[in-house]
């Protein structure tokens, strides 16, 4: 497992993605599946801070990447009152297509198997991402889920 | 790696080489200056060349489609050139590839403007 706080600012968007290209990787995911993941965490990231965080650098972003058997689910929480999903409009709706925004979400929900939101009182809004690992892809020995190293950081 | 431009003009054409990572922050902020730049200069043909763009994110999108729709209202066109299969697969899964006039011979890309309707 991979644990990490981050800073409330982009400059650290681009840590969330080296970490979470390594974890894609060492989970077995292939070079384009990790770009995918990549991107997810990208999105989750600019939501957290800018919408979420409401661009405030005194706050903070949390992140876990957790390894399973079959599966890569990362959380990302930021301090901020959350969203629902079902609000957002549909970016591929032929009134929403030339929109400059709005394509965040749609574009996580392609690129993961699962996609959740949860507003945590007292503590801000978590996303929970996961990708499922094709059977060739998971460990051929049976087993619990892979432990990885475990940090913090203020980023 | 953040976004770099170079821009050449070839014949009425303005060829914007783009390279790096078109995303929130510096990168969508230069290049909607650049785009608005070479509109107030009066090039209403831009040709943007995306073959070595590593990253673009849902706000990069948004920048081209910006572009898109804001050199258009000047009675221009914006053209796109090279995808890399990254942008390629972005613009397909977003319906936006077939909006916008995407080309792989920067030639032939370049003689496309002379049968756009106005400049």
């Amino acid at each position: 497992m991979v644990e990490v706080t981050l800073e409330s600012d982009l400059k650290n968007v681009e840590v969330a993605e080296e970490i979470s290209r390594r974890v894609a990787g060492a989970a077995g995911f292939n070079e384009e599946e990790q770009h995918r993941i990549e991107m997810a965490v990208h999105e989750s990231m600019i939501n957290a801070i800018w919408h979420g965080n409401k661009n405030d650098s005194s706050k903070s972003v949390w992140l876990r990447f957790q390894i399973h058997r079959d599966r890569l689910e990362i959380r990302i929480r930021d301090q901020g009152n959350g969203f629902d999903p079902k609000y957002i409009p549909d970016p591929l709706a032929d009134e929403n297509l030339l929109n400059v925004s709005g394509r965040g979400i749609f574009l996580i929900r392609s690129f993961m198997d699962e996609f959740r939101v949860e507003h945590i009182n007292g503590k801000g809004t978590e996303v929970t991402l996961v990708k499922r690992l094709s059977s060739e892809n998971q460990p051929k020995q049976g087993g619990s889920d892979r432990e990885h190293e475990s940090h913090n950081s203020t980023g | 790696m953040s976004m770099k431009v170079t821009i050449r003009q070839v014949d009425s054409v303005t060829v914007v080489d783009v390279s790096g990572r078109i995303t929130l922050g510096e990168g969508c902020t230069q290049l909607r200056e650049l785009v608005r730049d070479q509109l107030s200069k009066g090039n209403k043909w831009i040709l943007l060349n995306l073959a070595d763009v590593t990253y673009i994110d849902s706000s990069g999108i948004g920048e081209l489609v910006s572009a898109f729709t804001g050199v258009a209202k000047q009675g221009g066109a914006l053209k796109l050139l090279h995808l890399t299969k990254k942008v390629h697969d972005l613009l397909q899964i977003t319906k936006l590839y077939t909006v916008f006039d995407v080309h792989d011979d920067e030639a032939r890309a370049i003689g496309s403007f002379e049968k756009t309707p106005s400049a």
